[in-house]
C-alpha cells in the first residue's frame, strides 16, 4: 500500500465531499500539470473542459478592457521607473511581464471582495480603482500607505513578506462570522426575505519567494481548517530578487495546496483570459462556502525585482527572450485583431490613454506633499497616549526655538526679492 | 463583592466581554474544551460556541495574523499565547503588523487586538515557560502593555483591554493565577484607568516600583522594612506602556529614593527606562541613585536554581539598604 492510500485523518471528513469539491478533485486532484491555458502565445484561443465556460462569458468590450488595463499599467510602470531614475521616487517595484496575472485576477474580483496585495500589485490596484498616483506615495517616502483601504477594499502594500497572508485568512473568517450574524438577525427579525448582502471572498497575493515564509504555511492551515473563503494567488515570477524558484520549491507550487486539503491550480499567468477564468471559478467557489483555493500564476518578471537590483548579475538574457515571446499584451492583441474585435483606432486610443495617465502620474508625483511629522505623532495610537503627548510637546517647543531663525531667513529672502525687482525696474 | 482567584477573575472578565460585545471572540491553542492550559477560558466554549471561543491550529504567527485580519473586518479578537516563551513565533506579526497598522494606514485602520500572555517564573517549569519579555514589546510604539497583579484589576483590565481601540498586550502573572482577592464587579473601579499606576502602600523613606508577579513580594518587603522602622511606598505600575511617570515621580519627590524591581533581566529592561526618566524629571529630588532589582543577564535559568534568579523580599531589602546608605 502506497502513501496515497493512507487515511489523512481518523475523523469523518464527509463534509468535504460536496459536488464542487469532487469536481475540483476530478479536474485538479492530479498534480497541477499541465497548467491551464486558454489563449496561447500565438493569439489563438484553445479550450478547457472546466474553464472555457468562464471565457465564454467575456464579451468583446470586457476583452478590450483587459487589453486597455494591461497596456495602461505597463505604461504606468515605465513612468514610475523613469521617475525613480530621476530621483523622484526612492524605489520602484516594476511589474512588467505580470500584467495578465494581475489584471485577469483583479477583474475577477467583485467590489465586496477584499484584496490583500504584496508590494507589486499595481495592476490589481488599477482594477480596484485605486488612484495610481496614490500608490506612489509609499515609494516617494511621503507615506507608509497612501490610500484608504476601506474605499476600495484593496489593502495597503505589505513589505514584510507573507505577513499579509494570515490577515487575509482572518478577514475571511470574519466574513464567515458576519454571514452567520446576518442570517441570525434576519431570522430573528423575520426579515429573511430581505435582500442579503452579496457574498464576499478574500484574495491574497504573494510571490514564489514569499511561498517559503512560514506565514504562508500557517495561513493555509488556518484557511483549510476553517474552510475560510480565501483565494491564495501566488504569482510565480521565477525570481525572488536573485534566487530562482528552484531554491524555493522542488515541485510546482500549486501542488502544495493538496497537502493542505484544498485545490491548487497552475494557470498560465501570461494568459489574461485563463487567469480571469480560474480566478472567477476560485472566488465563486469561496463565496459559496466551499473553502480556499491556491492559484499559481506561472509568469515572469521581465525587469528587475526593484530598481535597486540588476538582473544581468543573476540571469541570462536568453531566458528573458523566451518569456518576452510569451508577452501577455502581444498575445491578446493578436487575438483581438484576428477576431476583428479591435482595430488600429482602438490601439491608438489605448496608447493615448496610457500617455495621459503617465502625464497625470508624473504631475501628481511632483505635487505630492511632504507630510508634517505631527501626523505620525497623531497616528501612532488611536487613543491618547501620555508619552506621545509629552514627546510632541517637546517637539513643538524645540521647533518653536527655530521660529526666529525662520523669520529672519524669510525677511532676508523677501529683501533679496525686493532688491532683484528693483534691479529689474531699473 | 466576591472573592476569586486571578485566573477566575480573567475568566469572568472574558465572560462579560463575550456577553456584552457580540463582535469579540477568543482565539488560542487549547482554549476550548480544555479551557486553556491554565483553565483561564474554562467553560466559555460551552456558553458561547466554537465561533466565539476558537481552538486554533498550533501556530502563534497564524493566531496573531488571523486576529489582525478579523479586526480589520470589525471583530475584536482576544488571543491567548500559551506561555511567554512561545510568543516569539508571533513576534513578527505583533511588532511589524499589529503595532504599525494604524500608523501606516495614516489612521484609517484600527486593529484592536488583545494578546494575553501568561508570563514570569516561579512555577518550577521547564525552558521557555518562565520568561518576562515585556521590554521587547514595550520598545515597540503602537502597542499598549498592561499587567494586573490582583483579581479586581484582572477582572476589569481584560475588559478594558478589549474596549481599547489600540492593540493591547496583557501580561498575566502566571504564578499569581491562584492568588485570591476581592473583586467588585460593580465597582467604581470599573472606570479606573488601566494605564495608571496605583500607590498600594504609602511611605516616606523610599519608593519601590513593581508590577505583576512582584507586587506581593514588594508589599511583603515593605512590611518587613516597617518592622525596622523604615517607611516604604509601594507602587503597582499596572501599565508598562504607557508608563505612568507622573505617579512615580510624585512619589520620588516625596521619598527621595527609588527602587524598581522586575523579574526580567535588568539590562535594557523597564527598570532602566524608569531610572532614566526619573533622573531627567526629578534629579534634584533624588538622594540616591535609582537602584534596579531584576533578573541576571542570562537565559531564564533551570527551575532548580530559579530561586537564586528571581527577585525576592531580601533582594528588595538589600536594594533598600543600598539606597538608604547614601
Amino acid at each position: 500500500m502506497g502513501a496515497t492510500h493512507l487515511p489523512a485523518t481518523e475523523f469523518d471528513g464527509t463534509d468535504l465531499d460536496d459536488q464542487l469539491e469532487a469536481e475540483a478533485e476530478a479536474r485538479l486532484g492530479a498534480p497541477a500539470e499541465p497548467m491551464v491555458q486558454l489563449l496561447g502565445p500565438d493569439g489563438t484561443l484553445g479550450s478547457d473542459p472546466v474553464f472555457s465556460k468562464y471565457a465564454e462569458r467575456l464579451d468583446p468590450g470586457t476583452l478590450r478592457g483587459f487589453y486597455a488595463d494591461m497596456s495602461k499599467i505597463r505604461r504606468f510602470d515605465v513612468e514610475a521607473t523613469a521617475l525613480q531614475r530621476q530621483g523622484q521616487l526612492a524605489l520602484w517595484v516594476p511589474l512588467t511581464g505580470q500584467e495578465a496575472a494581475q489584471i485577469g485576477s483583479g477583474r475577477a474580483s467583485q467590489p465586496q471582495d477584499y484584496i490583500f496585495p504584496t508590494y507589486r500589485e499595481h495592476g490589481v490596484a488599477l482594477t480596484r480603482n485605486v488612484d495610481l498616483a496614490e500608490l506612489l506615495r509609499q515609494f516617494r517616502g511621503v507615506s507608509n500607505g497612501g490610500w484608504n483601504p476601506k474605499d476600495t477594499n484593496f489593502h495597503l502594500y505589505t513589505l514584510v513578506l507573507a505577513a499579509q497572508t494570515p490577515h487575509a485568512v482572518g478577514y475571511a473568517m470574519g466574513i464567515q462570522r458576519d454571514q452567520k450574524l446576518a442570517a441570525a438577525t434576519a431570522v430573528g427579525s423575520g426579515e429573511a426575505g430581505q435582500a442579503a448582502e452579496p457574498k464576499a471572498a478574500v484574495m491574497v497575493y504573494f510571490g514564489d519567494g514569499a511561498s517559503s515564509e512560514g506565514d504562508v504555511h500557517e495561513s493555509m492551515v488556518f484557511a483549510s481548517s476553517y474552510r475560510a473563503p480565501v483565494v491564495f494567488f501566488c504569482q510565480n515570477n521565477h525570481w525572488a530578487i536573485s534566487v530562482p524558484t528552484s531554491v524555493q520549491t522542488r515541485i510546482p507550487l500549486a501542488n502544495r495546496a493538496k497537502g493542505y486539503g484544498f485545490p491548487g491550480i497552475r494557470v498560465d499567468g501570461n494568459d489574461v483570459i485563463a487567469v480571469h477564468a480560474v480566478t472567477e471559478w476560485a472566488l465563486e467557489r469561496a463565496r459559496e462556502g466551499h473553502g480556499p483555493v491556491l492559484i499559481e500564476a506561472f509568469t515572469y518578471r521581465v525587469g528587475a525585482h526593484t530598481t535597486a537590483d540588476d538582473p544581468t548579475k543573476y540571469r541570462g538574457s536568453e531566458e528573458e527572450g523566451v518569456w518576452r515571446a510569451k508577452d501577455p499584451l502581444d498575445r491578446l492583441e493578436k487575438y483581438l485583431r484576428a477576431e476583428g474585435l479591435a482595430d488600429d483606432a482602438f490601439f491608438d486610443q489605448v496608447r493615448a490613454d496610457g500617455d495621459e495617465l503617465a502625464a497625470y502620474v508624473r504631475k501628481t508625483t511632483h505635487d505630492l506633499e511632504t507630510p508634517d511629522i505631527r501626523t505620525a505623532f497623531a497616528n501612532t495610537y488611536v487613543e491618547a497616549h501620555p508619552l506621545v503627548a509629552e514627546e510632541l510637546a517637546w517637539f513643538e517647543e524645540y521647533s518653536a526655538g527655530f521660529a526666529d531663525e525662520a523669520e529672519a531667513d524669510q525677511t532676508e529672502a523677501d529683501q533679496t526679492k525686493v532688491d532683484q525687482t528693483d534691479g529689474m525696474a531699473r | 463583592m466576591t472573592t476569586m482567584t486571578i485566573a477566575k477573575a480573567i475568566n469572568e472578565g472574558l465572560r462579560a466581554t463575550l456577553a456584552n460585545n457580540p463582535r469579540s471572540l477568543l482565539m488560542g491553542e487549547d482554549i476550548g474544551a480544555l479551557g486553556g492550559v491554565y483553565r483561564v477560558t474554562d467553560g466559555l466554549i460551552g456558553e458561547f460556541g466554537a465561533d466565539r471561543v476558537v481552538d486554533t491550529p498550533l501556530a502563534e504567527s497564524g493566531i496573531i495574523g488571523t486576529a489582525i485580519g478579523l479586526s480589520l473586518r470589525g471583530f475584536q479578537p482576544v488571543c491567548e499565547i500559551q506561555f511567554d516563551g512561545f510568543v516569539f513565533p508571533g513576534f513578527n506579526q505583533i511588532t511589524t503588523q499589529l503595532a504599525k497598522m494604524h500608523s501606516r494606514s495614516n489612521g484609517n485602520l484600527t486593529v484592536p487586538v488583545v494578546v494575553r500572555i501568561p508570563y514570569g517564573g516561579g512555577i518550577g517549569s521547564i525552558e521557555h515557560h518562565s520568561e518576562s519579555p515585556e521590554a521587547l514589546f514595550a520598545h515597540t510604539a503602537g502597542l499598549r502593555i498592561i499587567t494586573p497583579s490582583n483579581p479586581h484589576d484582572a477582572y476589569w483590565m481584560i475588559q478594558q483591554a478589549v474596549e481599547c481601540q489600540d492593540p493591547v498586550i496583557v501580561f498575566e502573572p502566571k504564578r499569581r493565577y491562584w492568588l485570591k482577592g476581592e473583586v467588585d464587579t460593580e465597582a467604581p473601579g470599573a472606570s479606573a484607568d488601566p494605564f495608571k499606576a496605583h500607590v498600594l502602600r504609602e511611605g516616606i523613606d523610599a519608593t519601590v516600583v513593581v508590577y505583576g508577579p512582584l507586587v506581593p513580594v514588594a508589599l511583603a518587603a515593605a512590611e518587613a522594612a516597617a518592622e525596622d522602622g523604615r517607611s516604604v511606598e509601594v507602587i503597582d505600575l499596572r501599565s508598562i506602556s504607557p508608563i505612568d511617570f507622573d505617579t512615580v515621580t510624585d512619589s520620588v519627590r516625596k521619598t527621595g529614593r527609588l527602587i524598581v524591581a522586575h523579574e526580567a533581566p535588568t539590562f535594557g529592561g523597564i527598570g532602566g527606562e524608569i531610572a532614566a526618566r526619573v533622573s531627567e524629571r526629578a534629579f534634584h529630588s533624588l538622594e540616591a541613585p535609582v537602584i534596579r532589582v531584576g533578573g541576571f543577564h542570562m537565559p531564564y535559568p533551570v527551575a532548580k536554581v530559579e530561586e537564586d534568579y528571581l527577585p525576592d523580599i531580601d533582594r528588595i531589602l538589600e536594594a533598600l539598604d543600598r539606597a538608604l546608605a547614601y
